[in-house]
C-alpha cells in the first residue's frame, strides 16, 4: 500500500518532465573527474537509431568515453527513443559539451568536469546536517539552553563559533522546493536533483531504480581511498538523509531497496533507527516484502550488532572495525521524550543512546584508520518535530545536534587535520517572535502573548548544566510560530503527553484539525494557509546557513549551491588529484 | 489477559489453548448477550508480547484468539478508494504528509481489515468497530502486495 502512495506522488512529479529532449546529467552539472555516472538521452519521439547522434565536444560519444550507448527503440511506458551509457566518466578535467541529435530534435548541455587538489587538506571530514535546521532553531537552542541577560547571551552554542560560513541554496531540478532526499544527495555526490530522488537524476521512466545514477561520497571514498564511512542519525538509517551517502533511487520511499545499498557499501559505522527494514517479513515488525534478513547478512560481513545503549557500549570495545547499531524498529525518539518526559515509545524502547553518546562511538571507532574517514552525523528530529510545529521538541533536538558538534569540536582539538562541516538539509518557516506569558491577564491565550517590549525574557532555567532546560514547561516561554500550517488547534503550550499530531486526513482525503487537541485548555482553532492536502508545516526554500571550520574550511564562502559543497569535501580530501 | 500466561505454561495442544482461551474470553460478553454476537474483544496494546528491536512476538491471546470471532477497536487510516474491500485499523487517528516524505510510514501497530463485501467507508477520524475472524501470520495481498501478519477476515464494521 506505501508502495502505491510513493507512486502516486512520483506520476504527479513527473507530469512535469514530458515534452522536450532531455540529457543526463543536467546542463551546467560539475563532475568529478573519474567518477562513474549514467548517461542518458531523452528523446521526445520515437527515433531511427541511424539517426541519433551524440557527440562530446564534437567527438563521438564512444570515442571520448570509450563505451558505445545503448540505444532504446521505445521506452517502457512512453512513445519515445532514448540513449543510456551507464558507469561512463571523464578522467581528465575539463568543459564538455555534448550534443545529442536525432530526428529533428537538438539538445546541448554542458558539464564542468573538476580535478581536486593534488594533496588533501584533511585527512578526515565530519559532516554535520541538522535536518532542517533553521535560523529560528540556533536562536531558540541558544536562548533555551543558555539564556540571555539584558540582550545578551549568557552562553554560547558550539556552532556560534565557527569561523566559515555560506549561504546555501537547497532547490530540486524540478521546483525551488525541496525535500531531505535532493537535498543531501546533492551534497553527498556533487549533483542536483529532484524531490525525493537519491543518488540518480530523475528519468521519465516509471521504475524508480532505473534512474541514471551519480556517485555517492561513500563510494568514490571506497573507489579512490583507504578511508573508513560512518553514518549516524536519529532517524532510520535508510531514511533520506542518511541514505544519500550511499543510496541510488528516484523514491526516497524505497528503504528495503535502500538497506541492500547499504550493504553494497558497507560503512564502517551505521548506527540509527530502523531496524523494520532489516527485518524478513515473516518477523512480526518487519517492514520488508521479501525473505531477506538483514541483521544476519551485516553479521555476515563482520559488522557487531548493537541495539541498545548498553550494547553499543560493549560493541564499542570490540575492535571489530564494523559496528551495526539499530536501536529502534522505526526513527528513534526525541530527546525530550528519551531524557525528559518518557513519551512517545521510550517506554517500549527505554534504553536508546542519544546523538552525543553515538558520535563519541562513530569518532573512537573511525579514528582507528590511519588513513581517516568521512562521517556524516544527521540531527534528524530537527526537521521532523519541526513539520507538526513541536517547537519544544524541535529545539531540544537542536540542542542536542549542537551538542553532537561539541564532540567533533573536542576531536578536532586532538585531530587538526580534521574537517568539520555543519549545515541543514532546508529550512522551515518557523520564527520566534517573543515570549507566551501565562501570568499575562486574561482569558485567551493570544493576549498572553508577549512582542517587542513586552516579551521581556523567557525563564527557562537549567540549574543541573546539562544544557537543556530542567523544566520545558515553564511559564514564560519562547513564542513560536510557522508561517505555514494545515488547519489545527494551537496549544500555546509544549505537548507534554508526546510528539504533536496537528492534522488528520479525512474521507474526502483532506486534512483537517485533530480534534484530540480541541478541548486542551486555551486551544484556538487556527485554518490553514496550505493546500488541504498538507498534513503539517512544509520546508521553506529560504537558504540554509553552512558553517565550518578545521582543515580547508575556507572552502566556504559566499553563496553556494549544495553542489559545491560536494566540491570542496571532495577537494579538502584530494579523491581527484589532478594529473599532468 | 490474566489467564493467559497460565496458559502460555501449560502444555496443552494449541486447538485446546485456543478454546480455553475463547471461553475464557467470552465468559464476561456471555453472561449480558447471546453467545452468536460476542466476539472476544481484542485491543491494540494487548498484540504483541515481546517488543524488540530485532521484532516483536504475538502475544499469547493472539495466539490464543488465532482463527475465533474478534472484536477490535481502532481508526480507519485513509483508504486507497472511497469503496473498497479492505482497509488498515489503526489504534490512533492517522495522517500522513504526501508531499514532505513521500515516504510517510504506516505506523507499526496495524490490523488489515478485509470485509465480507466492498463498501463505501466513513470519516477517517471516528473510532470504529470491527468484527471479523482473526487471521496470524505473514501473507502478502495479490492485488496490493502489501504484506499483513494480522489480519481479521470476513469482517464487518460500525461507529463505536
Amino acid at each position: 500500500m506505501r508502495r502505491l502512495l510513493a507512486a502516486l506522488a512520483l506520476s504527479t512529479a513527473l507530469a512535469g518532465t514530458a515534452g522536450a529532449t532531455a540529457i543526463y546529467p543536467l546542463d551546467r552539472a560539475t563532475i568529478l573527474a573519474g567518477s562513474p555516472f549514467d548517461l542518458k538521452v531523452e528523446f521526445d519521439k520515437e527515433v531511427q537509431p541511424q539517426d541519433v547522434s551524440i557527440t562530446i565536444n564534437g567527438q563521438p560519444v564512444e570515442q571520448v568515453l570509450g563505451k558505445k550507448p545503448d540505444f532504446i527503440a521505445k521506452e517502457e511506458g512512453v512513445n519515445a527513443s532514448a540513449v543510456l551509457l551507464r558507469a561512463a566518466a571523464f578522467p581528465k578535467p575539463g568543459t564538455y559539451k555534448v550534443e545529442a541529435k536525432a530526428g529533428g530534435e537538438t539538445k546541448t548541455v554542458t558539464w564542468d568536469v573538476y580535478a581536486t587538489a593534488a594533496t588533501p587538506k584533511a585527512k578526515n571530514v565530519i559532516f554535520f546536517l541538522g535536518d532542517g535546521l533553521s535560523v529560528a532553531h540556533r536562536t531558540g537552542a541558544r536562548l533555551m539552553s543558555k539564556g540571555m541577560t539584558e540582550g545578551k547571551a549568557n552562553g554560547r552554542l558550539n556552532i556560534d563559533d565557527f569561523e566559515r560560513m555560506a549561504f546555501i541554496g537547497t532547490s530540486s531540478t524540478n521546483a525551488i522546493a525541496t525535500d531531505s532526499a535532493n537535498t543531501m544527495s546533492a551534497y553527498m555526490t556533487g549533483h542536483k536533483t529532484a524531490v525525493n530522488a537519491l543518488g540518480v537524476y530523475a528519468d521519465r521512466t516509471k521504475s524508480t531504480l532505473d534512474d541514471p545514477k551519480v556517485e555517492t561520497i561513500a563510494e568514490a571514498i571506497r573507489r579512490t581511498s583507504k578511508k573508513s564511512v560512518g553514518i549516524v542519525t536519529g532517524a532510520e538509517v535508510e531514511d533520506a538523509t542518511p541514505a544519500a551517502v550511499v543510496a541510488h533511487t528516484r523514491a526516497r520511499a524505497d528503504k528495503a531497496d535502500i538497506v541492500g545499498m547499504m550493504l553494497d557499501v558497507k560503512p564502517d559505522v551505521v548506527l540509527g533507527g530502523g531496524s523494520a527494514y532489516f527485518l524478513p517479513k515473516t518477523t512480526p515488525g518487519s517492514k520488508r516484502k521479501d525473505d531477506k534478513d538483514y541483521i544476519q547478512l551485516f553479521k555476515d560481513a563482520g559488522y557487531t550488532l548493537a541495539t541498545d545503549k548498553t550494547e553499543l557500549a560493549s560493541a564499542a570495545g570490540t575492535n571489530t572495525g564494523k559496528i551495526l547499531g539499530l536501536f529502534h524498529p522505526a526513527n528513534m525518539d526525541v530527546t525530550l521524550d528519551r531524557e525528559f518526559l518518557k513519551k512517545g515509545t521510550v517506554e517500549k524502547f527505554p534504553n536508546q543512546p542519544g546523538l552525543v553518546e553515538m558520535t563519541k562511538v562513530a569518532l573512537n571507532q573511525l579514528a582507528k584508520n590511519p588513513d581517516g574517514f568521512f562521517l556524516m552525523v544527521e540531527g534528524a528530529s530537527i526537521d521532523k518535530m519541526s513539520h507538526p510545529m513541536d517547537w519544544e521538541r524541535a529545539l531540544f533536538e537542536t540542542i542536542e545536534f549542537d551538542q553532537a558538534v561539541g564532540v567533533g569540536i573536542e576531536f578536532l582539538k586532538t585531530h587538526p587535520d580534521t574537517l568539520i562541516v555543519v549545515t541543514g538539509d532546508h529550512t522551515h518557516g518557523i520564527s520566534i517572535i517573543g515570549t507566551i506569558d501565562d501570568n499575562k491577564p486574561g482569558p485567551d491565550m493570544r493576549d498572553k502573548v508577549g512582542v517587542y517590549a513586552d516579551a521581556g525574557f523567557p525563564n527557562y532555567e537549567d540549574k543541573n548544566g546539562d544544557g537543556f532546560p530542567d523544566k520545558v514547561d515553564v511559564s514564560r516561554r519562547l513564542a513560536v510560530f510557522a508561517s505555514n500550517y494545515p488547519d489545527y488547534y494551537e496549544t500555546w503550550r509544549p505537548k507534554m503527553d508526546g510528539p504533536f499530531d496537528p492534522a488528520v486526513q479525512n474521507e474526502k482525503k483532506q486534512y483537517v484539525a485533530n480534534e484530540a487537541y480541541k478541548n486542551v485548555p486555551g486551544a484556538t482553532f487556527r485554518e490553514g494557509n496550505l493546500p488541504r492536502s498538507a498534513d503539517t508545516a512544509v520546508h521553506a526554500v529560504d537558504d540554509v546557513v553552512l558553517q565550518a571550520t578545521g582543515a580547508g574550511a575556507d572552502g566556504f564562502k559566499g553563496y553556494m549551491e549544495e553542489s559545491d559543497v560536494y566540491r570542496v569535501l571532495v577537494d579538502v580530501m584530494a579523491l581527484a588529484p589532478a594529473k599532468n | 489477559m490474566a489467564a493467559d500466561p497460565i496458559l502460555a505454561q501449560s502444555a496443552l495442544p494449541l486447538s485446546r489453548r485456543q478454546l480455553l482461551a475463547a471461553t475464557g474470553a467470552l465468559a464476561l460478553p456471555v453472561a449480558m448477550r447471546p453467545a452468536y454476537a460476542a466476539p472476544a474483544p481484542l485491543d491494540f496494546s494487548e498484540l504483541y508480547g515481546k517488543v524488540s528491536v530485532l521484532g516483536l512476538s504475538f502475544s499469547d491471546k493472539v495466539k490464543a484468539l488465532k482463527g475465533q470471532e474478534v472484536a477490535m477497536r481502532g481508526f480507519m487510516a485513509p483508504p486507497l478508494k472511497a469503496e473498497a474491500d479492505f482497509f488498515v485499523l489503526t489504534e490512533i487517528p492517522m495522517s500522513i504528509c504526501p508531499f514532505c516524505s513521500s515516504d510517510a510510514d504506516w505506523p507499526d501497530n496495524i490490523v488489515v481489515i478485509y470485509l465480507d463485501r466492498a463498501q463505501t467507508f466513513e470519516q477517517a477520524n471516528a473510532l470504529i468497530e470491527v468484527r471479523g475472524t482473526l487471521e496470524v501470520g505473514s501473507w502478502t495481498d495479490p492485488n496490493t502486495g502489501f504484506v499483513s501478519l494480522l489480519r481479521l477476515r470476513r469482517a464487518s464494521f460500525r461507529k463505536a
